[in-house]
């Protein structure tokens, strides 16, 4: 009799659960990923992630391409801020073949890198505000964004999958009409994301929302190799570009901020005050910018030009050699990380002398840091693990590659 | 790393586990070890807890298909955040039954790693978890990444290789 | 449209059909009134998988705003949508949940392809990735690029409001049309 009673309860209780199934589909544009929750009432018990639905193989589609013809790849990965993609993978190939890069592309790469990555903190944070009901921020911000597409197009000609830059430099220097339209950003800028701070950072309702949703310690965030924002906003103050500085970053004078709880409040001011960052760097790279060549000598990978071309024979058979892609590389084994928008975005390559990559693997910080995320949300209301989903500014093209 | 230092990290590691190590080598400033694959979740686990070294980041792990020696290799990177030291280990199975015990109990984040390696070559990693698909979906039979297997979808009709050469 | 003295074309989103005006009325055919009415007010669902679909966000934005042309209302519900746009790459595991969506729309409804990866499968020639939508629904109008300019994007929401209005009542019960629907295996 007794044991009839007990299963009674248990019964019960499996029927309290109930299962609820989030996305694929989902609204706010998040990404495709799917979460399966198990839910008691509105809190969540337990979910189950299932991604891959936008897997498009691009490291088997990297064995496949010339070393030039990745870069579009590259793009689409983190393709909120492509120029950081695929800068790294410029850089990446220039260390296996060891060029030496001019100090000004050094400083005009930073200049765009750090615009890349207001672009990346511009779209979390708005969303963030999206999903706690503000909808405002998001159009005010994404008029900045337009700014940064004006920006990007007078640069490479693209506004959002840039494939920008080439292997030892730029195709060609900043216009003047590029420096123009950078510092009318630099001017009305900060204007407007002063506005978005008077709205959201210390609003009542906004603190209230999300101090609190969606915490996880630094210790676990370690083992789960967060990095970027969601690392610093835990408390541990790790970034690429100062703990292994790249394309001379270690010229600029800046500041990491660095959260307490780690949770969705401490993520959206980390990246609040990391914008500010960017823009600082980006003013004092203008200012120091020293004069030079805008590529290096790496004539095996960079388009001769066209006068050079119609006229000189060494320069004829290095145009066909690199249209065509076939061009050698030197064996060898590298790995080149940058502070993507979501942390440490790495490089893996691996080349066996042909004209394609034997191996090439990215090291992508979404795919790693979303693995916590059933962790964080186990307990949590059902609006809170909205909220901590879009806090970490999961890209699906990062997630599945 | 300077000389020194890495020449410290070797010692350390053999120690203890001196039959384990194969090979040392720098690749692009870079300490490469390549080790044997018996003991490897204990060594990781070694390198976590002692003193001197406490790799306590793992930055990546993946697999490379090396079809000339018919071997998948086992890639693992480790980082020491607080003295900003890295650390690459290298482990060679054979391709017949690439089989080899997973970390997952020193750190959580090889969760997702390990089945993504899994997923594109079949390594199957003993004692993990949840093993299965991760990508790819999951009625899918063959291993991707491996050399053998095209890029491209073979059941397609549409397209004409007599023009583009593939 | 009329130009003025100082040769500024005015536009006007809704044009009066033809028909025969009087005092206090206006006599016009049917299917001519429910096109426009149909044309300007299309709900949209947006399928935004990838970065066309932060294209489409940069579209819905207040520079180029899409709410002009009557989509004010994004539906994400398929049962209160009337154009389905796909934007972004499609993989094989994603197709079954779009045919699922495609399925549970209402009549009328009319599909977007926006970007070359929804079209044809893009630059991504690969196992995983569907080569088209076309294989497992029916499209409408096609947009290309990788990923097409906001403008593009305005000009195939435009494509389709010429479609939409120019659509004969009895379309959706016609012998081709289920004829067509049956060729993708749908009811």
């Amino acid at each position: 009799m007794a044991e009839q009673t007990v299963t009674d309860q248990t019964s019960l209780e499996e029927k309290r659960y109930v299962t609820l199934n989030l996305g694929p589909t989902h609204p706010a544009t998040h990404g495709i990923f799917q979460n399966v929750l198990k839910m008691d009432g509105e809190i969540i018990i337990s979910s189950e992630p299932t991604i891959g639905y936008i897997h498009r193989a691009f490291e088997k589609l990297a064995e496949r391409r010339p070393y030039n013809q990745i870069t579009p790849i590259t793009d689409r990965m983190n393709y909120c801020s492509a120029p950081i993609n695929n800068i790294g993978w410029h850089m990446t190939v220039e260390k296996l073949l060891g060029v030496e890069i001019p100090k000004r592309v050094q400083y005009l790469r930073v200049i765009i890198m750090e615009l890349a990555r207001i672009t990346d903190h511009l779209v979390c944070n708005a969303v963030i505000g999206v999903d706690t009901g503000a909808l405002t921020g998001f159009v005010y911000l994404f008029q900045q964004r337009e700014l940064v597409y004006e920006i990007y197009e007078e640069i490479c000609g693209a506004r959002l999958t840039t494939n920008v830059g080439r292997i030892g430099g730029f195709e060609r220097d900043f216009s003047q009409k590029a420096w123009d339209k950078i510092n009318k950003f630099l001017e009305e800028f900060p204007k407007v994301l002063k506005e978005f701070e008077n709205l959201l950072n210390r609003n009542r309702i906004f603190m209230d929302r999300t101090i609190g949703a969606g915490g996880i310690n630094a210790e676990r965030a370690l083992n789960y190799s967060f990095t970027g924002p969601n690392l610093r906003a835990a408390g541990v103050d790790y970034d690429v570009r100062v703990a292994k500085p790249y394309s001379s970053y270690e010229d600029f004078d800046f500041v990491i901020p660095v959260g307490t709880n780690g949770d969705v409040y401490d993520r959206f001011m980390v990246r609040q005050e990391e914008m500010w960052q960017s823009l600082s760097i980006i003013k004092q790279a203008i200012k120091n910018l020293p004069e030079g060549p805008y590529h290096a000598e790496v004539p095996e990978f960079y388009l001769p030009p066209k006068e050079e071309v119609y006229n000189n024979m060494e320069a004829l058979i290095y145009h066909f050699k690199i249209v065509m892609g076939e061009t050698d590389v030197p064996k060898g084994e590298v790995y080149h990380c940058v502070e993507g928008g979501n942390g440490e975005l790495g490089f893996y390559l691996i080349s066996d002398g042909g004209r394609t990559p034997f191996r090439l693997h990215f090291r992508r910080p979404c795919f790693i840091y979303y693995q916590a995320y059933p962790e964080i949300i186990k307990g949590s209301m059902l609006s809170d693990a909205i909220l901590t989903m879009s806090s970490m500014n999961v890209i699906a093209g990062e997630l599945d590659a | 790393m300077e000389v020194t230092e890495q020449e410290r990290l070797v010692a350390i590691l053999k120690e203890r586990y001196d039959d384990q190590v194969e090979k040392v080598e720098t690749i692009q400033e870079f300490l490469t070890l390549t080790l044997k694959k018996e003991n490897i979740a204990d060594i990781i686990q070694y390198l976590y807890h002692h003193p001197e070294t406490k790799f306590q980041f793992l930055t990546t792990l993946f697999a490379v298909h090396y079809p000339d020696l018919n071997q998948i290799a086992i890639v693992y990177q480790l980082h020491n955040l607080v003295s900003n030291q890295r650390l690459r280990l290298k482990v060679y199975l054979p391709i017949e039954n690439p089989t080899i015990k997973t970390i997952t109990t020193v750190f959580a984040g090889a969760n997702w790693m390990e089945r993504e390696t899994y997923d594109f070559f079949g390594v199957n990693f003993e004692g993990h978890p949840d093993l299965r698909r991760i990508l790819n979906v999951e009625d899918m039979i063959i291993f991707p990444l491996r050399k053998e297997y095209p890029l491209e979808d073979q059941t397609r009709e549409d397209k004409s290789d007599k023009m583009f050469g593939r | 449209m009329e130009t003025s003295t100082s040769n500024i074309k005015t536009y006007t989103m809704a044009e009066k059909p033809e028909g025969y005006e009087g005092a206090g009325f206006f006599a016009t055919s049917l299917d001519k009134v429910v096109g426009l009415a149909r044309k300007n007010s299309i709900w949209p669902l947006p399928f935004a998988t990838s970065c066309c679909g932060i294209e489409f966000m940069a579209t819905m934005g207040a520079h180029y705003d899409l709410a002009r042309f009557g989509s004010e209302r994004l539906s994400f519900s398929p049962r209160q949508a009337d154009l389905l746009m796909v934007m972004g790459t499609i993989a094989k595991k994603m197709g079954p949940i779009l045919r699922q969506v495609y399925e549970q729309m209402a009549e009328p409804r009319w599909v977007l392809s926006v970007g070359a990866c929804a079209s044809s499968g893009g630059i991504f020639d690969t196992y995983s990735v569907l080569q088209g939508i076309d294989r497992i629904i029916p499209v409408d109008v096609y947009v290309p690029g990788c990923p097409p300019r906001p403008e593009q994007i305005i000009d195939g929401v435009m494509k389709i409001q010429h479609l939409v209005e120019t659509e004969s009542l009895r379309r959706r019960d016609s012998a081709e049309y289920k004829a067509m629907l049956n060729k993708y295996g749908i009811e």
